[in-house]
């Protein structure tokens, strides 16, 4: 038999049905849009992670006082006092691997620019502390080395505190805020970047000279942290061992000590985040695939309770010359069509959703075509799979008994 | 046997049903032919095995042993789609409980045999449905669903999709029985009216009168033909309508 009057058998005889078929359908739609909504969310997130990473720098490594696993305790990195500036120039002047570096200073501070406060992140640096982050200053300009020599008393503002203190579009470069009551002169404006992987507004922070920060604002010798960048990706992994070596001459530490310090690179903390993410992808995944298998089993439910309601039609069919792979078609076809229509629907609906969820929950969303393909085609397969037996079952029945059923 | 003449060549056809223990014989030894172009009408009391001897020649249902040929080929030799051909291109079978899809319109009842004839278009399915429906008086219900058709108006939609694949043979098991006396007579026009052209008729009935439309009649005892007879006095279904006193006037009018 010809397949067109075959789907045309399936559905005249699903368009008597529409209700049930809607609800039949369900299951799958949910299954799918939940499947395309949540691979768009688990892939954004994982984009949004390697395009934060680049924004930060793919070259840079981070240098933390204290060990990240001392004594079994975990301590926030920065709560030890064990990094210095002889760190810094050790590092400058033996590290062949590692091209910039600077010292990372910073104090939570209130800020004050005529009626206008603002509650933000200090951070001292030197020159190379934008060019290892990635940086750049949108107006105005960076300090100089004599800004650092003298502790010059000038700073580079983000977007979000010159908004706070200025206004928004206001040029901020020339002006004067008040940091901790210390008069500071505002002689560059940083790039908007935005939020970073962790949801932090990249673009709250204020950067002033390492030294004006660490002598002005702040009464100790110890770092919160250094900052360095390898000459190229392939040399993170020497530069961290390289830095490690000499860090650890420099504290004079035994074979019996542990580090006293965490090196860490970009890229392991991207790598990190990227594996926890993938692990919710694939949860999330899980999830949806079962609520996938529940629509199919649904599917099937149906069929069989069709197959068994319509044993009669089956016997008029067969009476009149329906061979038995006509009627295992015409009830495969059946399931198909809810499955392919319904994984249809579910993709618009995933698709939906995962913009909705892009637009009030501002999280990235990603839409491959490969979640969408591999839904659609996973969807039909159900409809195939679960579809046969009742289609099986049906195309097994004698004429007679068909006929004869009650 | 004599093949060559007959249409149905039916031989030491036997049947049995298990139920339970015992044993029960539906068919023994039922032996037949039934030539090119017959009118046959087969009688019997209820239970004698008149329904299981239609299935089986019908191609419905396998006996439990015998032999059986129609237009020359060996039937239970074939396989169940070569079965499934058979009843879709020599057979035209009607029922006594009409047996249509439901919720499905006349036309689309009459096209079912076509959509699994694969060698027929859409348009030549439309045309075919439309004219078997017209030569059973029903073409302006086309597209009325069963539950708007009276019984009679039912059996004839059933009777339209028996003819549209052209069958050599048409088999009715108590096409009437469900019917009043003129749905019955108009139905017996309808058979009388194809047998004239050619097509071969097997028939089961209860009653005496409509058996008189038939040119032969077989009674069935227990399993058995126990007589095959020539009808004398044969009535035509037309004439005999004409005498029927007039009840309904839209009835005669559709
Ligand atoms: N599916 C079945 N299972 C068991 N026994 C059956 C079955 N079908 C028919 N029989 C038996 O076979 C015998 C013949 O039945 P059949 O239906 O052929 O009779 P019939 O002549 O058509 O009767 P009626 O005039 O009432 O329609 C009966 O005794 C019946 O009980
Ligand atoms: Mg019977």
């Amino acid at each position: 038999m010809k397949l067109l009057n075959l789907l045309k058998i399936a559905y005249r005889s699903l368009s008597k049905n529409k209700l049930r078929v809607l609800l039949t359908m369900l299951g799958i739609i949910i299954g799918v849009a939940s499947v395309i909504a949540m691979l768009a969310i688990g892939q954004g997130s994982k984009e949004n992670i390697q395009t934060s990473m680049a924004s930060l720098g793919i070259n840079s490594v981070m240098i933390y006082p204290g060990s990240t696993n001392q004594g079994g305790v975990r301590m926030g990195a920065g709560s030890y006092s064990t990094l210095t500036l002889k760190d810094v120039d050790a590092i400058n002047s033996k590290c062949d691997f590692v091209t910039d570096v600077s010292p990372v200073v910073s104090k939570s501070s209130q800020v004050i620019a005529g009626n206008q406060n603002w509650h933000t992140n200090v951070v001292g640096g030197l020159n190379q502390y934008f060019k290892i982050r990635d940086l750049t200053v949108s107006v105005g300009s960076s300090f100089s080395a004599t800004d650092e020599h003298t502790a010059a008393k000038v700073c580079v503002i983000g977007q979000t505190v010159s908004t706070n203190l200025f206004g928004e579009n206001a040029n901020p470069v020339g002006k004067f805020i008040r940091i901790n009551s210390i008069p500071f002169k505002v002689i560059g404006l940083l790039a908007v970047k935005g939020q970073n992987t962790f949801g932090q507004d990249q673009d709250d922070i204020i950067i002033a000279p390492f030294s004006t920060v660490m002598k002005r604002m702040l009464s100790t010798l110890y770092l919160n942290s250094i900052l360095a960048s390898a000459k190229s990706e392939n040399d993170i992994d020497n530069a961290k061992t390289q830095i490690s070596t000499i860090i650890r001459i420099q504290h004079k530490l035994t074979h019996a000590d542990q580090d006293d310090f965490t090196v860490r690179s970009q890229a392991d903390i991207a790598k990190t985040f990227e594996s926890i993410s993938n692990v919710m992808t694939i949860l999330l995944a899980c999830i949806a695939s079962i609520s996938l298998l529940v629509g199919g089993i649904g599917i099937m439910n149906i069929m069989l309770v069709s197959v068994t309601e319509r044993t009669r039609e089956i016997g008029i069919r067969m009476a009149v010359g329906a061979k038995s792979r006509d009627v295992l078609f015409q009830f495969i076809i059946e399931s198909i069509f809810i499955s392919v229509l319904g994984g249809l629907i579910g993709i618009v609906l995933g698709i939906l959703i995962a913009f909705l969820v892009s637009y009030f929950g501002k999280w990235p969303v990603v839409i491959t075509g490969t979640s969408i393909l591999l839904s659609f085609i996973f969807s039909s397969a159900v409809g195939i799979f679960f579809g046969w037996y009742p289609a099986k079952k049906a195309s097994n029945l004698n004429p007679i008994d068909a006929l004869r059923f009650e | 046997m004599d093949i060559d003449n007959n249409l149905i060549c039916v031989k030491n056809l036997v049947k049995t049903y298990k139920m339970g223990d015992m044993q029960v014989f539906a068919l023994r030894n039922v032996t037949l032919n039934i030539e090119k172009g017959a009118f046959v009408a087969i009688m019997g009391p209820s239970g004698s095995g008149k329904s299981t001897f239609m299935n089986v020649i019908g191609c419905l249902d396998y006996p439990t042993s015998g032999e059986y040929y129609i237009d020359n080929e060996n039937v239970f030799k074939l396989n169940k789609d070569r079965l499934a051909e058979l009843r879709n291109k020599k057979i035209g079978f009607i029922f006594q409980s009409f047996n249509i899809l439901a919720r499905t319109s006349a036309i689309e009842n009459v096209e079912l045999p076509m959509l699994y004839n694969s060698g027929i278009d859409t348009k030549e399915r439309k045309e075919r449905a439309m004219a078997a429906l017209k030569s059973v008086g029903l073409a302006e219900r086309a597209f009325h669903m069963p539950n708007q058709l009276s019984g009679g108006q039912q059996q004839r939609v059933a009777i339209a999709r028996s003819l549209v694949n052209n069958p050599l043979v048409i088999m009715a098991d108590e096409p009437t029985g469900n019917l009043d006396t003129r749905s019955s007579y108009e139905i017996m026009e309808i058979f009388q009216n194809l047998n004239d052209k050619g097509i071969t008729i097997v028939m089961v009935t209860h009653e005496m009168d409509i058996a008189q439309f038939a040119r032969t009649n077989i009674l069935f005892r227990d399993g058995k033909i126990v007589t095959n007879s020539v009808v004398v006095d044969r009535k035509i279904a037309s004439e005999e309508l004409k005498n029927l006193p007039v009840l309904d006037v839209n009835e005669i009018m559709t």
